[in-house]
């Protein structure tokens, strides 16, 4: 492949051109077009976006071998890569993937050339700037998930924050400056106190190589303590009830793109906190905490869900959507030692962190999916709002088509990747407890209730205006698009047996560890 | 024969991806040729796996195609069980599916969406092939939903009208209601047993049956109560059982060809057909076939009753299909599983003929479907009156005809469940054959006979419908007529069914009326030393008496019985219970939340809150900050006092 080539005669990692050729691509945009005045149309618009385009297909191409060369019968780190960064605190460039941030990796690079087309000809001002930050935020975010030092992970999580900050508050809606404030604060003030843990960490095992971490012995008292700190961070990413009230803020200001990434990409950090850090790290507090975790995540799934029926915006619908669905990651990730308790055996654990992946995955297509859906609407009259709709299918009849297959996932439809992790976790956490599976399950009638009437009221029905009347049916970039994400939805449901293949390893490792107690060892 | 089911599934579905995809450019006669053609194969080899299975004897397959996910140990495939009851299934569903796609030519040749209608119901096709044919839970429950997603999308066909694209949305919430209970009851199946597949599940039971569950601590339930009976929530909402059967009459904004096929004949049927293949579980559940009893027959006598005040045609046959299907819920509460299914089948195909037949009815009357509107259609229909009545006689259970031999032996086999509730149920069924006497006979007296009360303009171009329309309607009035006489023994009362239905003995009530049937011929004679023949013809009289000889009568009675009319015209006030409880309810918790949870108290207490008290600190700590000197210097040197003070006294 392109990428061995390339590792050969540089001899640099797979990883590292991921992490890096996106970055300098963005660098390249943003010193090439420094002077890039705002309405700034012709060949450098032309060639701006050709060269996005570009860098972010060929970081997708370099990233299938991380697929296609991927040993799934081992759960060790693969693709490792290993050097010296500051020696004094010992800290690494370390980087690597198993099972559960390989895909997450494939997902990021799937998504974001997807996410420059859907930008290609919307961003009138400084659109240089605009494919520089995802460009820039792409890199980043494949260093997130593919770091395995802590401190270069926290390096990464942050800096993520500035691409993500600029996007919302530069080509946002009107209120953008008080969501982007609300996004910074609530994220950033949750990573203080995993800093926090992550130097404790360090001072204890004199490394910051997050697999280290994952063997210390540590007592009850310091695990509760890293816990919460971790679970500050990740749970505002996830983000959990009740630090969840940035994200419908941040989508609805957000463009198109940037929700696109917020939802599909960003949210999955959390969760990816949750499995690589609080699981393995914190086993003994996690189990102590489980209640709590699986109350948050069937209030997200039911609360939220009733939120959601009432929303009068789109895009806010879509986002209390997104911590509904999200609620089933935690409860998929956490449910493991009811589960213990419960049957006294170890099956269904792993079946709860594979459903909490494939939600992971999935959400990333569907709710991406349904922000470009509703970007283009957006892009054609201007409102988010679900009463200037109705009738959409009479004049946009393909685009239709796609919307209710997106709905239809993000109901849960078997078929498509939605229904994959919500069944599994399902079965899992009926296992701990019929009561949980019956408030989970509720997400059946309540996801089919405020996705499809939103539907009803949007692309059925008979025209309802003049706006509607004047819709042009998608284009063929946005049929592109959408085509794209339909064959991700529905290529996991119908067959997720690669996916979970891929992950078994990594899954039942991580299974095997969280009912393994840390404290004997610990002082 | 493993590629014979797998074409038989695919055929349909290849023919809607051609239909649906290239529309535009194979026009509409070829979307009619490529789904006619796709479903006529996939009839004519379930007809060869029929003979396999039936005449030849051949052996149950069961075969996985692939493997969907290895998942925590479990292996979750998508594979076939092919034994006598599916091949019975299969030739159901697509002889009716044939039928109606040619039916289709005819009822919708000017609608703008003929390859998309098309498309759906060759796609509807392979869904509920995949749900009859599948050998476990997963893909059950795959085929459960997608039959449901068709049924969405045909509801709400023509997506211009507000009460079609109400009536679609209804239809899936209630539907996933009915899903809700059947995921939970699949996943209390896998964790008693391990596994989801049927066989490996069905070997299972026996020891499921003595494990016990706490729902809530100190009350033990039997796994297999709690898991039959949440199946069972599954099998009301897709076959309209009460109080989940709201959605049945308002899918009729549908077009007519799909009430019949899907809203009829096929997919409502799936539930039926669910628990009858679950008998080796539901046999080890008193309790559940209990509850399955009473429901069913609550449906089958309730449901009924509204169908008697109903003036729209669909609507009068719609009804009917719930108190049918109620009756196929009994037989199966009655652990007569063989019988339910002999329902479900001639019910297939006379229903579907009642269907086809109104609307041959409505196309004739320009779109009008009010009974009220009609009358003495007879000579200008010909052959859609003549199999309108086969139909009918048939649904009544006229002696001799399909409806007779499964609706008196249903009825009989309930009357001998010995099982809670048994008792009720046979009432319930024994009064409702003179209800279905009395709005069927009504609904065909109105329409065909007595007075025309059309308008002239619509008289005047009054005519039978072209052959694609009535050629069909042949086609099911022969098996709607005479399917029973050579299947009753066989299926019924015979082993047809074999292994693929399970009966405890203690709960054989047609293995205990076998000894007494000697015979199509004898059985219609024994059937008139028992009641159901008499209430049958009442009911009929009745119709005829109250709507063709004395008209001014059935108006004095309803306005006699006023109370009971409003009752039944509000359908026993369940959508308003839905609508303004439920619907509300949902919608006001979830604003309450939302206004109360997130924007005052979250956002309102705990962020902007947060962000007060900083303002607040900071406002205090800039009074610190006042730029003089000499406050700076006097802060130092008590400061400097406090730290030498305390490491003084300290030390």
């Amino acid at each position: 492949m392109g990428s061995s080539m390339i590792e050969g005669a540089l001899g640099i990692g797979t990883l590292s051109i991921l992490v890096w050729l996106p970055i300098l691509g963005g660098l390249l945009l943003l010193l090439g077009r420094a002077e890039t005045r705002p309405g700034e149309k012709g060949a450098n618009l032309r060639l701006d976006r050709w060269l996005a385009l570009a860098v972010s297909v060929l970081t997708f191409v370099l990233s299938v071998p991380l697929w296609t060369q991927f040993d799934a019968s081992t759960p060790s780190m693969q693709f490792v890569e290993r050097l010296p960064w500051i020696r004094t605190f010992n800290v690494e460039y370390y980087l690597g993937v198993d099972g559960f941030s390989m895909p997450l990796i494939l997902l990021t690079t799937f998504l974001t050339p997807i996410v420059v087309l859907a930008g290609w000809q919307v961003i009138e001002k400084r659109t240089a700037q605009y494919f520089a930050a995802f460009l820039i935020l792409e890199g980043l975010m494949i260093g997130v998930f593919a770091a395995l030092d802590a401190l270069l992970f926290y390096v990464f999580w942050e800096a993520m924050l500035i691409p993500m900050f600029i996007i919302i508050g530069v080509w946002g809606g009107e209120r953008r400056v008080y969501a982007t404030m609300k996004f910074f604060l609530y994220t950033f003030l949750g990573s203080v106190f995993m800093l926090v843990a992550l130097i404790y960490l360090y001072l204890k095992s004199g490394s910051y190589s997050i697999l280290d971490f994952q063997n210390l012995p540590l007592t009850l008292t310091e695990q509760i303590l890293i816990f919460l700190a971790f679970l500050f961070a990740f749970a505002v990413k996830v983000p959990m009830w009740p630090v969840h009230t940035w994200l419908p803020d941040a989508h609805v200001e957000a463009p198109t793109g940037g929700s696109v990434i917020l939802a599909a990409v960003l949210l999955k950090m959390g969760g990816y906190g949750f499995i690589r850090f609080s699981l393995p790290i914190t086993p003994d507090a996690s189990s102590e905490l489980a209640w709590l975790m699986i109350s948050l995540s069937l209030v997200a799934v039911v609360y939220i869900g009733l939120v959601a029926l009432v929303q009068k915006d789109m895009k806010k619908l879509i986002a209390y959507s997104s911590i509904a669905h999200m609620g089933f990651v935690t409860l998929g990730f956490f449910v493991g030692w009811q589960i213990l308790e419960r049957t006294g055996t170890t099956a269904g654990i792993a079946m709860g962190i594979s459903g909490g992946m494939f939600q992971m995955i999935s959400h990333g297509f569907i709710s991406g999916a349904l922000f470009l859906c509703v970007g283009v609407l957006y892009d054609r009259l201007h409102s988010r709002q679900i009463a200037d709709y109705g009738g959409v299918v009479n004049t946009m009849p393909r685009f239709a088509a796609f919307m209710v297959l997106f709905a239809l996932a993000n109901a849960g439809l078997p078929g498509t990747s939605g229904f994959v992790g919500e069944f599994l976790v399902i079965l899992a956490v009926f296992k701990a407890g019929f009561w949980y599976a019956f408030l989970a399950a509720t997400t059946l009638i309540l996801g089919a209730a405020y996705t499809l009437w939103m539907v009803k009221r949007v692309v059925f029905g008979a025209v309802a205006n003049e706006g509607v009347a004047g819709l042009s049916d998608a284009s063929g970039r946005e049929l592109l698009i959408l085509a794209l994400v339909a064959a991700g939805v529905l290529g996991l449901g119908l067959w997720p047996a690669p996916l979970a293949d891929v992950m078994a390893a990594s899954v039942d490792h991580l299974a095997l560890q969280i009912t393994q107690s840390k404290l004997a060892g610990a002082l | 024969m493993e590629r014979i089911y797998l074409a038989i599934v695919l055929c349909p579905l290849f023919a809607a991806l051609v239909a649906g995809l290239f529309g535009r450019q194979i026009g509409r006669a070829g979307a009619h040729t490529v789904t006619i053609l796709g479903v006529g194969a996939s009839f004519g080899l379930s007809l060869l796996v029929l003979k396999d299975q039936w005449l030849e004897g051949a052996a149950a397959f069961n075969g996985t195609v692939y493997t969907w996910a290895v998942v925590d140990g479990v292996t979750m495939n998508v594979g076939f069980l092919v034994d006598r009851l599916t091949a019975l299934m299969m030739v159901v569903v697509t002889s009716v599916s044939l039928m109606v796609h040619v039916y289709t030519i005819g009822y919708m040749h000017d609608d703008p969406g003929y390859q998309r209608f098309f498309s759906y119901i060759s796609l509807f096709t392979f869904a509920m092939l995949t749900l009859v044919m599948a050998n476990n839970f997963l893909q059950l429950f795959f085929g459960w939903e997608a039959v449901g997603l068709v049924s969405y999308l045909l509801i709400g066909f023509w997506y211009t009208r507000p009460t079609a694209i109400v009536a679609n949305l209804k239809a899936f919430l209630v539907n996933r209601v009915g899903d809700f209970g059947f995921l939970l009851g699949i996943a209390l199946i896998l964790m008693a047993t391990g596994s989801l597949d049927y066989a490996t599940v069905f070997a299972r039971a026996p020891e499921m049956s003595t494990q016990t569950i706490e729902l809530w601590s100190g009350a033990p339930w039997s796994v297999m109560t709690v898991a039959c009976l949440l199946l069972f929530v599954g099998a009301m909402g897709k076959s309209a059982q009460m109080p989940l059967h709201v959605w049945l009459p308002d899918s009729m904004e549908g077009p007519t060809p799909i009430s019949a096929l899907i809203h009829a004949a096929t997919m409502v049927t799936a539930g039926v057909f669910m628990v009858a293949r679950m008998s080796p579980l539901f046999e080890y559940s008193e309790t559940a076939l209990s509850v399955v009893l009473v429901i069913g027959a609550t449906t089958a006598l309730f449901t009924g009753f509204l169908g008697v005040v109903q003036n729209d045609i669909k609507r009068v046959v719609a009804y009917s299909t719930l108190s049918q299907l109620g009756y196929m819920t009994a037989a199966l509460g009655a652990s007569a599983y063989a019988v339910g299914v002999f329902h479900l089948m001639t019910h297939a195909f006379f229903k579907a003929l009642l269907f086809l037949a109104a609307g041959s009815v409505i196309v004739a009357m320009h779109h009008e479907q009010d009974i009220r509107k009609m009358g003495g259609l007879r000579k200008y229909l010909p052959i859609t009156w003549l199999t309108c009545l086969i139909g009918t006689l048939s649904l009544i259970g006229f002696p001799g005809f399909s409806g007779f031999f499964s609706k008196d032996a249903l009825i009989e086999a309930v009357g001998h469940a010995d099982r809670a509730g048994a008792t009720y149920a046979w009432w319930c069924l024994l009064i409702g054959v003179f209800v279905t006497a009395l709005y069927s006979f009504r609904m065909y007296f109105l329409v065909f006979h007595g007075p025309e009360r059309l308008d002239a303009e619509t008289k005047a171009h009054l005519h039978e419908s072209p052959w694609v329309i009535t050629l069909p309607l042949v086609l099911l009035a022969i098996p709607s007529a005479i399917v029973g006489w050579p299947t009753i023994a066989p299926v019924v009362f015979g082993d047809y069914f074999g292994s693929a239905i399970m009966v405890l003995e203690r709960n054989d009530v047609l293995g205990e009326l076998a000894g007494e049937f000697h015979g199509p011929w004898a059985y219609i004679l024994h059937a008139f030393s028992a009641p159901i023949p008499y209430l049958a013809l009442a009911g009929a009289l009745t119709a005829w008496y109250l709507y063709l000889r004395n008209p001014g009568l059935a108006e004095t009675v309803r306005l006699r019985f006023r109370w009971l009319h409003t009752l039944l015209m509000n359908k026993y006030y369940f959508d308003d219970f839905n609508d303004k409880v439920l619907a509300r309810g949902s919608r006001g918790l979830g604003n309450l939340f939302w206004q109360l949870g997130d924007v005052l108290v979250i956002d309102g207490g705990l962020v902007n809150g947060s962000a007060r008290l900083v303002g607040w600190a900071a406002q205090v700590s800039r009074q610190l900050q006042s730029g003089y000197l000499y406050h700076y210097a006097f802060a130092m040197i008590i400061g400097l006092a406090v730290m030498v003070g305390w490491l003084l006294l300290g030390a």
